[in-house]
């Protein structure tokens, strides 16, 4: 479903991706690891086609990156530490111009099963500005999820968030992945990344340097082999 | 496989749907932004009262005698209209980046062109609303009848050369720290053509000048500006807008 070749990313001289090859097969949950500055949101940032890689292949749902990028968005949704609502807009309103930029069909219909889905049913009419960090971050979901998109990328998803507004992530990231998604997702949570993932990749120095299944973890922790990665 | 060099010049991503799912989701650009403007009027109302402002200090600081308020009119007009505009570009695309939503547009399945247009829209809107509200406080403060059907016309090609220029350089300083400094500088200098010919040719029409030596080389001018900058920003808005 993804298929990444020898990627490199510069920023001018500073190099940030140094030849990553990363693979996912459609269906899996893959847990990017790393410390802060490894490349992760940068990473995201290009399978997301919103940056341009400086070398190697991209390819997302069979579409390469960044020639067919308006087909490839058609089948992502992103999810990143920032909502991506207008402050100004209510609930409905957010997801009806996200449906109308992706051209749905029955477009009342989904906003309001979507909207359901995600908990906030009884806040549609309220303005986006009025709402928890927590209640934001639900209807991000709802927006990312709004045109059911095949791949779903998480970045840092649980940064700001209360004890509950985590749990519900958890409840949703689930629902994602019993149905059939392919996700990537960033975390720092290891506890999280470890009852979610189904693999779990280490990204460091602009590397991928070391990839485990959940299988392949049975008899070591995911700190374990977290810190086995960034050590060698 | 060999990795091969993106940075080449990419091929225009096909849309998913044709000509019509393009016009809706410009529409449903113009459509939110109006929206929220119509509930928070931040915008709008600073744009407003800064022009409002700014025409109360040419009316001062001026003390013009009625034969020298038709010479220099189109001049104050243009500089306020100029003024404002810079406000409302800022604003309009600082909102976009509040809560990460330049993102949230980015990653909408549609050509990107697609959102420069329905910025520009948007923009164009803004400040022909503000336009329409200072033009007759204007006239009442230097008692000129601003009643002109050519200069509406120049207001409305002036205002979409300006937005047109303002909404691509303002998405490219919205990225940077200092952006309420950058968007003035940049600017500017490029038009100052658009604004020259606005202003002779708004003069022109109220100083009742001849329509087809005085004002229409100015017209001209104006609407190459327009279409020469809309195709330039048509052409350069993908890269201006990705990292």
């Amino acid at each position: 479903m993804i298929e990444v070749k020898k990627l490199v990313k510069r920023f001018g001289m500073k190099t940030v991706l140094r030849g990553v090859d990363f693979h996912v097969a459609p269906g899996e949950f893959v847990a990017l690891l790393g410390p802060n500055g490894a490349g992760k949101t940068t990473f995201l940032r290009i399978l997301a086609s919103l940056s341009r890689p400086s070398l190697g292949l991209v390819s997302v749902a069979g579409f390469q990156l960044p020639h067919q990028s308006a087909a490839v968005r058609q089948r992502l949704g992103v999810v990143s530490h920032m909502p991506l609502l207008y402050g100004d807009l209510t609930a409905a309103e957010n997801l009806r111009f996200y449906g109308r930029m992706y051209d749905l069909p029955n477009l009342a219909g989904r906003v309001t099963e979507v909207l359901e889905m995600v908990g906030l049913s009884a806040r549609r009419d309220d303005l986006v500005r009025t709402f928890s960090r927590g209640m934001q971050q639900r209807l991000a979901i709802g927006r990312a999820v709004l045109h059911d998109p095949e791949v779903m990328l998480f970045d840092e998803p649980y940064t700001g968030l209360d004890q509950d507004a985590c749990e519900m992530l958890d409840h949703v990231l689930r629902e994602v992945a019993a149905r059939g998604r392919t996700v990537v997702m960033t975390s720092h949570d290891l506890a999280r990344a470890e009852l979610l993932a189904s693999r779990f990749d280490v990204l460091s120095r602009g590397l991928i340097t070391a990839s485990a299944g959940r299988d392949d973890l049975r008899n070591e922790n995911l700190l374990a082999f977290y810190r086995r990665a960034l050590a060698g | 496989m060999t990795p091969v060099d993106t940075t080449a010049k990419p091929k225009r991503s096909p849309a998913p749907a044709g000509v019509r799912a393009y016009f809706r989701a410009v529409s449903a650009i113009v459509w939110k932004d109006l929206a929220a403007q119509l509930r928070s009027s931040e915008l709008l109302s600073a744009m407003l009262v800064f022009s409002i402002l700014v025409l109360m200090i040419f009316y001062f600081a001026l003390e013009l005698d009625p034969k020298m308020r038709n010479t220099i009119a189109a001049g104050v007009l243009w500089v306020t209209f100029a003024f404002a505009g810079t406000l409302g570009l800022n604003r309009s695309m600082a909102i976009e980046k509040d809560l990460g939503c330049l993102d949230g547009l980015l990653l909408a399945p549609v050509d990107r062109s697609v959102i420069y247009f329905g910025k520009m829209i948007s923009n164009l809107a803004f400040m022909l609303i503000v336009e329409a509200i200072v033009l007759p406080i204007y006239g009442v403060l230097y008692n000129i009848d601003l009643l002109n059907l050519g200069l509406m016309g120049v207001i409305l090609l002036g205002s979409v050369g300006y937005t047109a220029v303002g909404t691509l350089l303002s998405t490219m300083t919205v990225q940077a720290r200092t952006r309420d400094v950058l968007l003035p500088i940049l600017l500017f200098p490029v038009i100052i053509p658009v604004l020259v010919a606005a202003v002779k040719a708004s003069s022109g029409f109220l100083l009742g000048a001849d329509l087809t030596t005085d004002i229409l080389p100015w017209l001209n001018i104006l609407i190459a500006y327009d279409v020469i900058f809309i195709a330039v920003a048509f052409m350069v808005f993908d890269y201006v807008v990705e990292e």
